[in-house]
């Protein structure tokens, strides 16, 4: 058919246009060269509000949890609106879905940063959202401020992590547990990398410490079928159970707890990612007398807690929880506006360079920015939960803890990285 | 355009009209002005990079056609080969980097890893040729092992499907468990270089495009290849009737199994471009809902025409980035309905909504073609 052939010659022709066009494509920077320019995504200073991103899951499986995240930011930027901004700029608020899908927070960032021109941005929850956004913030050299717990082994010079590391969070759980004498312990953990590098911490320190970890069973994050590992539990001779299950599992295993016969006396579990919301979805009757590891609870006592409180119920309902990670966000922005304040300028340099020592009288108690690591010095509290769903403290660490992302200064951690 | 169509055409000597005869490669041609030169003068880098990523799915959408839409295999785990190409390309990137700053592990494996040696199976994707074959080989091979055993069987339609779901699950499920070797949930991110070029070089980032935007061309070129060769025939054919190519003493297996394979090999290629373009691969790319995903674009644009996959594709991904902002929740059932509407009402996609409309209204079809012209 001579169409065919005519048909060939055209592709053939646009074939070698294709390589032509490739040919004139300039090549850029080699790696290892250090010349690249920051892609030319400067923050936008000049009008009489600065945008301030605003990087959350609002859909999938991460928006229940995350949406409280992004509430606690709104109610941050407006309280330092309603006081005059920042630098005598009102912040203007710019919310972007993650949709709980990790390369969609890389790209949302990167729309922040060079369409909106964000001053800093706000948010992330899992940590392999903070993975995925972590290149995109160090290459246009933009500001990411993180608000939850995580699993340490990270120091991004562009990412400040408000959350807990390992030892103010991990580390000192199992310092309370030994203290009960509870030495023996089980590890239940969704798969993923929080928990995965949260058991490896505690197996080492149960090595050093004398403690002993009888089991160890990962779900996969989402997996409600808890009959295996619950049976395991019973019978494996613990003291207490470690629980890194994170969202929806948690329900799952709880429940399955109890119509097992296991309670919060006979055998504690200490969670470390339950927190006031994940109590109410679970329900009060499963989770009552266990523990919880965190820095923040709603009933934290001082003047600033019963102000974040307030005025959160006054902005989402008066049944709204406040919880750790929430509270976090919250100081994220209020700690930014000290820095860009003490720095007189929004540059990200000059920002980074004025957080060394800054202080805050945060809900959980007093804050320290720790310039070095980019981490926060926070207060290490170990929880009950009550009958009526708060959670109640039944131990702390006195003062706050100096963040120790990498736990150089803890011998029994010497070979974790 | 006066010209009323009621009467009907002269029958002229040659068979194919002048215009037809140079549609298919003057449409050709606009596409590559369009993709290779007007996109990048009109779009800022950010964008150019988002238009990047959507080509990765269009190269995905072109296998897609030629699979389901030719061949009538609904391929709803093309997350599996697009995975495999992404990590073959994405360990090579990780240990280039790794050794670029004079390191023998890459970044995640010093932090969740168990030992201070490489995988033996991470250590050939070292070279830079073997990872590129692979990123397309291993897809085939997987494929070409699956479509063996799955075809043979004759083994099809909705069980074909449930099949390739499961793989994707089964993937995604095991590359979470692997932490210490895959980087689990996270995926491999974090990638610094592509064959020695910088990709935090907006340059280079230009450059992933150009390469992303003529594969593509090149796979829709040789893909209408083979649409219109003897074997694209006898594709259709197995799809409308397979026991009647069998009778005819053809063996539809075999007819099948190149479609499947030659579908994963561009997954594959597309996962493998994916990764310098958005800079990560993870579980979550490459599980059932991102397999779902896949097809319905090119079951919006029509999954029979090249063209209506490939921009079916890519307007899915691009409302997926847009109208997501505006309606995080209401996004997801958008897209399940646009599916499902697609797969019941419009068989053909919006490719055929032409024809459909014409054959729907036969009397209104000069007045039609007169307002679109």
């Amino acid at each position: 058919m001579s169409g065919l052939s005519i048909s060939r010659r055209g592709l053939l022709a646009g074939a070698s246009a294709l390589g032509a066009g490739a040919a004139l494509t300039a090549c850029g920077a080699k790696t290892g060269s250090t010349s690249t320019s920051g892609s030319g995504a400067k923050a936008d200073t000049s009008g009489a509000t600065v945008k301030v991103g605003l990087l959350n899951s609002l859909s999938g499986t991460m928006a229940i949890s995350e949406v409280t995240v992004h509430n606690a930011l709104l109610l941050a930027v407006k309280e330092i609106n309603a006081a005059g901004g920042v630098l005598g700029k009102k912040l203007k608020p710019i919310s972007q879905d993650g949709a709980s899908d990790w390369p969609t927070f890389a790209e949302k960032a990167e729309a922040l940063i060079t369409d909106d021109k964000v001053v800093a941005t706000f948010g992330c929850w899992t940590s392999a959202s903070r993975k995925a956004v972590k290149p995109v913030f160090e290459r246009y050299k933009s500001l990411l401020f993180y608000p939850v717990q995580y699993e340490g082994l990270e120091q991004s010079p562009y990412i400040f992590y408000v959350g807990a590391t390992t030892n103010q969070q991990i580390v000192p759980a199992l310092d309370y547990l030994k203290k009960q004498g509870l030495t023996r312990l089980y590890l239940v953990g969704s798969d993923y990398v929080f928990p995965r590098t949260a058991n490896k911490i505690i197996k080492a320190y149960a090595k050093a410490q004398g403690m002993t970890v009888v089991g160890e069973d990962y779900a996969p994050l989402g997996s409600t079928e808890f009959s295996t590992i619950v049976n395991k539990v019973k019978d494996a001779g613990a003291d207490a159970v470690f629980n890194t299950l994170n969202g929806d599992s948690n329900v799952a295993f709880f429940k399955e707890y109890k119509s097992s016969g296991l309670t919060a006396k006979s055998l504690p579990v200490l969670s470390v990612s339950i927190a006031e919301e994940e109590v109410k979805s679970i329900g009060t009757q499963y989770l009552e007398g266990q523990l919880t590891a965190w820095n923040y609870y709603e009933t934290t006592p001082g003047a600033a807690n019963t102000k974040f409180v307030e005025a959160y119920q006054a902005a989402y309902g008066k049944d709204k929880p406040t919880s750790d990670p929430m509270e976090a966000a919250y100081i994220s922005v209020y700690l930014w506006k000290e820095m860009v304040e003490k720095a007189g300028s929004f540059d990200v340099a000059k920002v980074k360079a004025a957080s060394d020592g800054i202080e805050l009288d945060a809900p959980e108690g007093k804050v320290t920015v720790d310039g070095a690591t980019q981490h926060v010095y926070k207060t290490a509290r170990i929880g009950k939960v009550g009958a009526d769903g708060l959670i109640e403290e039944v131990w702390n660490s006195g003062k706050p803890i100096e963040p120790d992302p990498y736990l150089k200064g803890y011998s029994w951690a010497s070979g974790l990285s | 355009m006066t010209t009323t169509t009621t009467t009907p055409a002269p029958v002229s000597p040659p068979p194919v009209s002048r215009p037809a005869r140079f549609k298919v490669p003057g449409a050709f041609l606009l596409g590559a002005v369009l993709l290779l030169g007007v996109a990048p003068l009109a779009l800022s880098d950010f964008r150019l990079n988002l238009l990047a990523k959507y080509l990765c799915y269009a190269i995905v959408a072109v296998g897609v056609s030629l699979a389901w839409g030719r061949g009538g295999l609904l391929v709803l785990g093309q997350g599996v080969f697009f995975g495999l190409g992404g990590y073959a390309m994405a360990m090579h990137l990780k240990l280039a980097d790794a050794a670029a700053t004079g390191q023998t592990l890459p970044d995640f494996m010093q932090l969740y890893g168990t030992g201070d040696t490489l995988p033996w199976w991470w250590q050939p994707f070292a070279n830079p040729l073997f990872a590129l074959a692979m990123t397309v080989l291993l897809p085939m091979a997987v494929a070409a092992l699956l479509g063996f055993l799955v075809f043979r069987r004759r083994v099809k339609g909705a069980y074909f499907a449930i099949l390739s779901q499961a793989l994707a699950a089964a993937l995604s499920i095991w590359l979470v468990g692997q932490q210490a070797t895959t980087g689990g949930t996270n995926g491999l991110t974090d990638i610094q270089g592509f064959f020695g070029y910088d990709l935090n070089d907006p340059v280079n980032q230009r450059m992933v495009y150009f390469v992303i935007a003529a594969v593509l061309l090149l796979l829709m070129a040789a893909a209408r290849q083979l649409f219109v060769s003897r074997y694209g025939e006898l594709l259709i054919a197995v799809r409308d009737s397979e026991e009647r190519v069998r009778f005819l003493g053809y063996d539809p297996a075999n007819v099948k199994l190149v479609a499947y394979v030659v579908a994963a090999g561009m997954a594959g290629l597309a996962g493998a471009l994916f990764v310098p373009a958005v800079g990560i691969i993870s579980p979550a790319l490459i599980g059932i809902v991102p397999s779902i995903g896949f097809v319905i674009g090119a079951a919006v644009g029509g999954r029979a025409s090249l063209v209506g996959a490939v921009l079916g594709a890519i307007a899915v991904a691009w409302a997926q980035s847009t109208l997501s902002d505006a309606f995080p929740a209401a996004w997801t059932y958008l897209q399940g309905l646009l599916f499902v509407l697609a797969v019941g009402f419009l068989p053909g996609g919006l490719a055929s909504l032409g024809a459909v409309l014409r054959r729907r209204r036969p009397r209104n079809r000069t007045t039609a073609t007169g307002e679109t012209a």
